[in-house]
């Protein structure tokens, strides 16, 4: 079926199957393959994407369904091309990755967390990834990217929307 | 892990929902797809058409309805989590609700499928019969209401036809000196539940329980209420030692389920002191008394 996708600021006409995860879309028909195919079934959290602005599975939503809805992958997040997000840095910065398989979600649900709330505490931080398993880190260096990324966004003079 | 094929249709409205699953008997409705999903990745669900109802209007809300809280089966659990009627009215969802999932779940999985899908662990199946709910339904043009207590009948089946749409669910309001109590056993906080307890009670300004009830989920094939233990506990002061016997013999002669994650033994014992728990934090906090995490 023809369906029309707003990824990262940009509409798309496309042709899927139906059965196509909007996970596959991305990767396969838009080369966006910042969103990682882990379990394909909701478990391990690689696969997210913002939807509307909320972090979601993108493994569990098939790619019509998202038609009318805004889509961010983490080719979207970064301010132009060959540079990083606040949050991108603050992770290379504390070691926040090491193979980077979970990385893209994982900056993602940071996203998310910090336009929500600029002043997460360590168990607010420790919650909203909480969905997201990473097999290298040992998840601290990543709370610690995002407790840093937190703290300079609120540094930056710029409303929340625009800053993260 | 790719999903059989199917077709695909965006129902406008309920009747249409309900005239795509008349039409076909392996047609399904698809919610939040935080289960079937995953279902039908691992193959274990092949539907031939999938009726989203996630875009009809109306069918998301949270609303003050006479003597109850009315929900639409497509609220997302992450609205629940976040409003503040729930909060105020149904303290006892509240306070279930961050156990469901992760975050990014919540974010899609909605108070309908949760109920519909009848998972014996599913923590809204835990409120629906606690808090004593009533769903309403749609089928071939007419509403219908059936009570939680009358919905679940076993482990993922329930008494919905199968050509009907669940539209919303209301929850009976109790008010004066309320208190709740839940607890939770399970892998990690995010993961199904082994066994949970659901309490909520009204005292009497002496401190006294006029009401009391009292959810087990995960336990046995579908939640269930400790009816006996209601009954004794009811104008008692909620005394410790009398709140062990009356939990207990409720659950003598429970079945409880046994897999590779908890025995039925060990469910059952942790049933009875979840249970017990939760009757003491309810207690302590309609009294104001604050609340020693475990
Ligand atoms: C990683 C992970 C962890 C989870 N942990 C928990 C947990 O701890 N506790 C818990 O309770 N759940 C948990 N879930 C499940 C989650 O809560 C689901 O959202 C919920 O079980 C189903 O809701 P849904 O809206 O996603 O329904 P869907 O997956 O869309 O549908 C589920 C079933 O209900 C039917 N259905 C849906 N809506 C209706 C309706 N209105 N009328 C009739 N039938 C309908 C569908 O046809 C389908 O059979 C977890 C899920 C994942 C992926
Ligand atoms: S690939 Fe989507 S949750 Fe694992
Ligand atoms: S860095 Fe390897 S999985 Fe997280």
């Amino acid at each position: 079926m023809r369906i029309e996708l707003d990824i990262n600021g940009e509409t798309r006409e496309l042709e899927v199957e139906p059965r196509t995860t909007l996970l596959d879309c991305l990767r396969d028909q838009m080369q966006l393959t910042g969103a990682h195919a882990g379990c394909e079934h909701g478990v391990c959290g690689a696969c997210t994407v913002l939807f509307d602005g909320v972090a979601v599975r993108a493994c569990l939503i098939f790619a019509p369904q998202a038609q009318g809805s805004k889509i961010t992958t983490i080719e979207g997040v970064t301010p132009g091309p060959g540079e990083m997000s606040v949050i991108q840095d603050a992770f290379c910065e504390t070691h926040g990755m090491q193979c980077g398989y979970c990385t893209p979600a994982m900056v993602l649900v940071a996203h998310a967390l910090l336009v929500d709330n600029p002043n997460p505490t360590r168990e607010q931080i420790v919650d909203a990834i909480s969905g997201n398993i990473c097999r290298c880190t040992g998840y601290a260096q990543i709370i610690d990217a995002i407790a840093l990324a937190a703290e300079r966004l609120r540094g930056a003079n710029r409303p929340v929307e625009q800053r993260v | 892990m790719k999903a059989a094929p199917f077709e695909y249709s965006r129902a406008a409205d309920i009747d249409e929902a309900c005239a795509w699953l008349a039409a076909d008997e392996n047609a399904r409705i698809i919610a939040g797809g935080q289960t079937l999903v995953p279902m039908m990745a691992m193959r274990l669900a092949r539907p031939t058409r999938l009726v989203d109802i996630n875009r009809i209007a109306g069918l998301s809300y949270i609303r003050a309805d006479g003597d109850a809280i009315a929900i639409g089966a497509t609220t997302r659990q992450c609205d629940l989590e976040r409003d503040a009627l729930v909060a105020r009215d149904l303290p006892l969802m509240a306070k279930a609700i961050p156990w469901i999932g992760h975050a990014a779940t919540r974010a899609r999985g909605t108070i309908g499928g949760s109920l519909s899908n009848a998972d014996p662990a599913a923590e809204q199946a835990l409120m629906a019969v606690t808090l004593d709910a009533v769903l309403n339904y749609r089928e071939a043009g007419k509403t219908a209401e059936i009570k939680a207590r009358d919905f679940f009948i076993g482990p993922m089946v329930t008494a919905l036809p199968a050509a009907a749409c669940l539209t919303g669910v209301r929850y009976p309001v109790w008010r004066g000196k309320i208190g709740i109590g839940f607890h939770e056993v399970n892998a990690r906080r995010s993961d199904f539940a082994f066994v949970s307890a659901a309490v909520q009670v009204e005292l009497g300004a002496d401190g006294m329980c006029k009401r009391i009830a009292i959810g087990v989920g995960a336990a046995t094939d579908f939640p269930m209420r400790l009816d006996s233990a209601e009954a004794q506990l009811t104008g008692t002061m909620l005394d410790a030692a009398a709140v062990k016997d009356a939990v207990t013999q409720a659950l003598a002669d429970i079945e409880a389920m046994d897999d590779l994650h908890a025995s039925a033994a060990y469910r059952k014992r942790v049933a009875v002191s979840l249970a017990c728990r939760a009757v003491a934090d309810a207690r302590a906090s309609a009294l104001g008394e604050k609340i020693h995490a475990h």
